[in-house]
């Protein structure tokens, strides 16, 4: 969805977001995720690897600045959702990451889905069908950085940074300073 | 990924690329959901020419944990005993459209030739041909090795290998795939493997493996290996005679209540005690060793399905037609 550095020659990068926007619509999601609980009660933040489990850890943070009973750690969690993918046999062999929920678990907590991108929905479909095999949430939500629209499933995210209109052959780049040492989303489009 | 034929082939990224999606595998055999949708819609079929117990029933929960659907076949009671060759029969596989077949075979290299033919198009794994190799097994050992000796050192056992370890590969060498398996892959993962034998059940040209041979067992647990790997003695592959009595098979190589006495007195060791089962015990092991907080036995029957879980996921869920060189489907 979005890897870095495999951009090709001849394409045009256009930086739709800088490091100050990203935090502060990080900054709004988490105000909102916990404005929609009505406080931090139950809820619990997963990451779909590999850029949404950093950003679920920075909304955590940013969730315990205004709640101070919350322990950010013990909030999120990573799930993997290869094993769940509806296009594991049109690509390379994938292996699995690991899935690591909070110790309380998710049963009965509000479970917030945070990812970087929402684009065909394959990924939110695999990660709802992960979710239920590793528990039963009273509620899930989702969180995402950039919605660039395109849906292939009847999916919507509940919290959005940015929406971004795109056309399909333009490529939505995320990059996040835990992994790529710099925090922006590009749009990479034909010249 | 293509096949799985043996360990000697395997290369140490692949070694632990499957040891790490095992670990995945294994989280998911903790939960209360232990099922996979992975390989849906896909078939799997053990073809099993010579008895097994854990190997077939392990094979069996790994690709049903996977959601694959399990055809079983013993070659007893089925066309084989009416002197079907294997190239029919893998054709009726073939017919049936396996996606994976699972082989054990009496003969050495049985799984390859399966592989190297076109009578069948699937992923072949070999679970155990002749003398020659059971990979599945010695990864579920390097598996079981890593894991412990992570734990002890305390460090995260992903993307480790066993460099360093020291480990006595210990009975009958000569009729023993698991041995030469287990030589193979942990000599790769970077861990010493010493072989401890009778000379009448070391194989000719073992000087050209990559591993110290002793036919003295007291003077290599004296050693303090991280492991010793006790291999069944086996009875029903012996033609001739190879030692002179079980009393006293067990009394120089067995490992015995006062080998496992010793092992104890030396305090601060987390040696463990291996075996692929199915065990003689008071032969080649005695039950109390078995039964010891050292012993992995069991960890290595449960380490088995993760295992084998990791292999059936990497050969079969991706799209093989995407994979790059010939040469490397040939390996793994």
């Amino acid at each position: 969805m979005s890897a870095p550095s495999s951009e090709s020659p001849g394409s045009v990068f256009r930086t739709v977001l800088g490091n100050a926007d990203i935090d502060r619509a990080l900054t709004r999601i988490a105000h909102e995720i916990l404005e929609s609980n009505k406080g931090s009660e139950d809820l619990v933040l997963l990451g779909i690897p590999r850029r949404g489990f950093p950003l679920a850890q920075r909304l955590a943070r940013k969730i315990a600045r205004t709640d101070a009973t919350v322990d950010p750690e013990r909030m999120v969690g990573r799930l993997d959702v290869t094993m769940f993918r509806d296009d594991l046999r049109r690509h390379p062999t994938r292996p699995p990451g690991p899935t690591r929920l909070p110790p309380a678990g998710i049963d009965n907590k509000v479970v917030v889905l945070v990812d970087d991108v929402l684009y065909s929905g394959r990924t939110i479909r695999a990660a709802l069908d992960a979710i239920v095999d590793v528990g039963r949430p009273r509620i899930v939500r989702l969180a995402v950085l950039v919605d660039r629209g395109h849906r292939e499933l009847p999916i919507r995210a509940d919290h959005v940074g940015k929406n971004l209109p795109t056309s399909s052959a333009e490529k939505v780049r995320v990059r996040i300073s835990e992994i790529d040492s710099v925090d922006e989303v590009v749009i990479e489009g034909p010249a | 990924m293509k096949h799985l034929l043996s360990t000697e082939s395997l290369s140490a990224v692949d070694a632990v690329r499957i040891l790490d999606t095992a670990e995945e595998m294994a989280a998911v055999g903790e939960r209360e959901v232990k099922k996979l949708p992975a390989l849906r819609g896909r078939t799997v079929v053990n073809l099993f020419f010579e008895d097994s117990t854990r190997t077939r029933i392990s094979f069996e929960a790994a690709a049903k944990r996977l959601s694959a659907d399990v055809i079983n076949f013993a070659a007893k009671g089925s066309s084989v005993s009416k002197g079907e060759s294997l190239k029919d029969t893998a054709q009726t596989l073939e017919a049936m459209s396996a996606d994976a077949v699972v082989i054990r075979h009496w003969a050495s290299g049985a799984p390859a030739r399966l592989a190297a033919s076109d009578w069948i198009d699937a992923a072949v794994i070999n679970a155990g041909d002749g003398t020659h190799e059971h990979p599945t097994q010695a990864l579920l050992d390097a598996f079981t090795l890593r894991r412990h000796w992570s734990r002890v050192a305390g460090r995260p056992s992903l993307g480790g290998d066993l460099a360093g370890l020291r480990i006595a590969i210990v009975g009958d060498v000569l009729h023993s795939r698991v041995a030469r398996s287990n030589l193979w892959l942990l000599t790769t993962l970077g861990a010493e493997v010493t072989l401890v034998a009778p000379p009448t059940l070391l194989p000719v040209g073992i000087d050209s493996w990559p591993c110290r041979v002793s036919f003295d067992l007291d003077e290599v647990l004296a050693t303090g290996p991280d492991a010793i790997m006790m291999l069944r003695v086996q009875g029903e592959r012996m033609n001739a005679a190879f030692f002179p009595s079980t009393r006293e098979y067990t009394r120089t190589w067995g490992f015995d209540d006062e080998r496992l006495a010793a092992l104890e007195a030396s305090a601060g060791k987390d040696t463990i005690i291996m075996h692929p089962g199915p065990m003689n015990r008071g032969l080649e092991i005695s039950s109390a060793a078995a039964d010891s907080p050292r012993s992995t036995i069991l960890a290595q029957v449960r380490n088995g399905v993760s295992v084998r879980m990791a292999v059936l996921y990497l050969l079969l869920s991706g799209d093989d037609s995407a994979q790059p060189t010939p040469a490397q489907e040939a390996t793994v």
